[in-house]
């Protein structure tokens, strides 16, 4: 983690009619981090992240993406970006090699670039095996992880995470965890909503969103030392209820 | 563009691997042509027929035998008295009854006006309509023989031509309205739920954030259909020409070309659809109500556009499948060129670029 923002938003507004979903928020994202974005549902969370996609237009405010910005440039900021949300799997129908293939494709990578990176994923992950099976005969939890795989497939700057573990057991939450990290470790910047207080404590930085502002933004370790709770749970809880 | 080729490919990946898919796409088209083409006529055949001839002379035994020998009628059975009349109709086996009165011939020998009745099982209106009609033809014809050999100096004869469909044959009429709903059904249906299945499925946002462009992303997922859809016309076509011998009179290009344009249209139907519907589900369900069952109603298809109510009359005008069945119509059957059919052509685009433009502009209210 360095001190250079990769992601800057300054007083990001975002209404739906008389809905205010996003309001005034305010943060940096730095390069290399895990960013924990927080809240309960119908915070802001998704908002905010498919604002910062490009899946929406914010009402008003300056968002900068990995150096560019999210008015103009959205073009540049498609390329520099991964994104999974709890929603995405791979195509069922088509094999693990063909939906990297697509992906990759999409991406522009060449087809020799593609070969080296599957090889590689597919040792990581010993996986060798199941190059060539549809996607819909996989357990979940293997979807879940080769969909991460695949959303940063192309070595984004940055990766937007949407509750990526949302319906996935515990060992399998862990397992994702660990993939994350290395992700992390390799230089891609994580930016990850999530509503398990437990998985709060693996981010290097949180911040817990309650009614469209962010209420809080630093390290767990932080947080739960400014208010004196235990956990994550606690500071989430002792937030939530203040509102 | 190698990206877009990409995503073709994948597309085309789902559509082999669905068995669902490929039996919506091939064949229910040949099915439909088939059933269609052979099931549902409106020529009449072997109709069974009762006769009650109270007179049983020369005259009454040559109009039975014409009748009979047309093809159209078949004799079922001889009654002896008009007592059962409604009974024979309630066992369904009979459709018309034929009644001479007594003394036919004596009475047309001496210059008087001879009577028989036919009474027609008219729960099924169109059917008893025709089976009137071809034995009220085959008795004037006698009569106009007999005329002849008389020498009455006073007759009109009308000679009468269908022109374009000599024979009235249905398959002529039906070949193009399947046609139209076929290409209707594949191309708007089997899109919108293409598209319908990625929101579903979480894939579209993928898609949206990577940097293919959405314009890419919904042209990419409707190239195949297109080219699905197109061998479908040809199906469609060749089948008509083979197999019923559904006449090809105008120019077999602008033919295609106008399936096309047809083609291209149902397309951009699907993709507004897809717009709206967030589920296969409504996609399906939208598809249905909204572009099937006036495909077949409302488009002249089955049913004349001249016999409807004015409302109806007035809807049927923003029926995109009418225009292309009088379009296939013109060059199938009157051989007719472009300067024939370009007022329906030019309606036609028109209607493509408000789907496509409503669709732009649905996506991007999505988008806000």
């Amino acid at each position: 983690m360095t001190d250079k923002p990769i992601i800057k938003v300054v007083n990001l507004v975002k209404k739906f009619g008389n809905f205010v979903a996003n309001d005034h928020l305010n943060f940096n994202v730095y390069e290399g981090e895990i960013f924990g974005f927080l809240g309960a549902n119908g915070a802001g969370k998704t908002t905010a992240i498919r604002i910062l996609c490009g899946l929406s237009h914010p009402t008003s405010g300056e968002l900068e993406v990995a150096g560019f910005d999210v008015y103009k440039q959205s073009e540049q900021i498609k390329k520099n970006i991964g994104y999974m949300s709890q929603k995405f799997s791979l195509y069922e129908n088509l094999t693990l090699r063909e939906n990297i293939r697509f992906y990759a494709g999409i991406y522009g990578l060449s087809k020799k670039e593609i070969n080296i990176r599957m090889d590689n994923l597919l040792e990581n992950l010993h996986i060798g095996h199941l190059r060539d099976q549809l996607i819909g005969s996989l357990p979940l939890g293997w979807k879940q992880k080769l969909a991460f795989s695949v959303a940063i497939f192309h070595q984004p700057k940055i990766v937007f995470l949407d509750e990526p573990t949302g319906g996935v057991d515990p060992i399998t939450r862990r397992q994702f965890w660990d993939m994350i990290y290395q992700a992390a470790k390799d230089g891609i910047t994580i930016f990850v909503t999530t509503h398990y207080m437990d998985e709060a404590e693996y981010c290097d930085r949180v911040s817990i969103m309650v009614d469209g502002r962010i209420e809080a933004l630093d390290s767990p370790a932080g947080l739960k030392q400014h208010y004196h709770a235990e956990n994550m749970d606690e500071v989430f809880l002792k937030l939530a209820r203040a509102s | 563009m190698k990206k877009f080729l990409g995503f073709v490919k994948k597309e085309f990946y789902h559509i082999f691997r669905d068995p669902r898919t490929l039996l919506v796409l091939f064949g229910i088209p040949i099915a439909q042509v088939l059933i269609f083409g052979y099931v549902v006529t409106t020529e009449i055949k072997n109709i069974r027929i009762a006769i009650l001839d109270q007179s049983k002379d020369d005259v009454t035994r040559e109009i039975t035998q014409k009748i009979i020998s047309s093809g159209y009628f078949e004799l079922q059975q001889n009654l002896e008295s008009s007592e059962y009349f409604e009974d024979i109709f309630k066992t369904g086996d009979v459709k018309e009854i034929i009644v001479f009165e007594p003394d036919f011939a004596k009475k047309l020998g001496k210059n008087e006006t001879a009577k028989m009745q036919l009474i027609a099982d008219a729960s099924d209106a169109n059917t008893a309509n025709l089976i009137v009609n071809y034995t009220s033809a085959i008795i004037g014809d006698y009569v106009q023989k007999e005329n002849k050999l008389l020498n009455i100096p006073m007759q009109i004869k009308p000679v009468v031509r269908m022109v374009f469909n000599e024979k009235l044959k249905s398959v002529y009429m039906f070949v193009p309205g399947t046609m139209a709903l076929i290409l209707m059904l594949v191309s708007a249906m089997m899109t919108s739920i293409s598209i319908a299945r990625e929101k579903e499925m979480g894939t579209m946002e993928i898609l949206l954030v990577s940097p293919l462009k959405p314009a890419q992303i919904i042209i990419g997922k409707v190239i195949p259909y297109v080219s699905l859809a197109f061998i479908n016309a040809i199906t469609i076509i060749a089948l008509g020409y083979f197999v019923f011998g559904m006449p090809i009179n105008g120019s077999l290009t602008l033919l295609m070309a106008e399936s096309l344009l047809f083609i291209c249209l149902a397309l951009s139907l699907g993709i507004l659809i897809s717009t709206i519907a967030n589920t296969q589900q409504m996609a399906m369900f939208i598809s249905l109500f909204a572009l099937m069952l006036p495909t077949i109603l409302l488009s002249g298809f089955i049913f004349p556009i001249e016999n409807m109510p004015v409302i109806l009359q007035g809807i049927s005008y923003l029926m995109p499948p009418k225009y292309f069945i009088i379009i296939i119509k013109n060059i199938m059957l009157k051989g007719t060129g472009f300067i024939f059919v370009w007022k329906e052509t030019l309606i036609l685009m028109a209607m493509m670029m408000v789907f496509i433009g409503l669709s732009v502009k649905n996506f991007k209210i999505r988008l806000q």
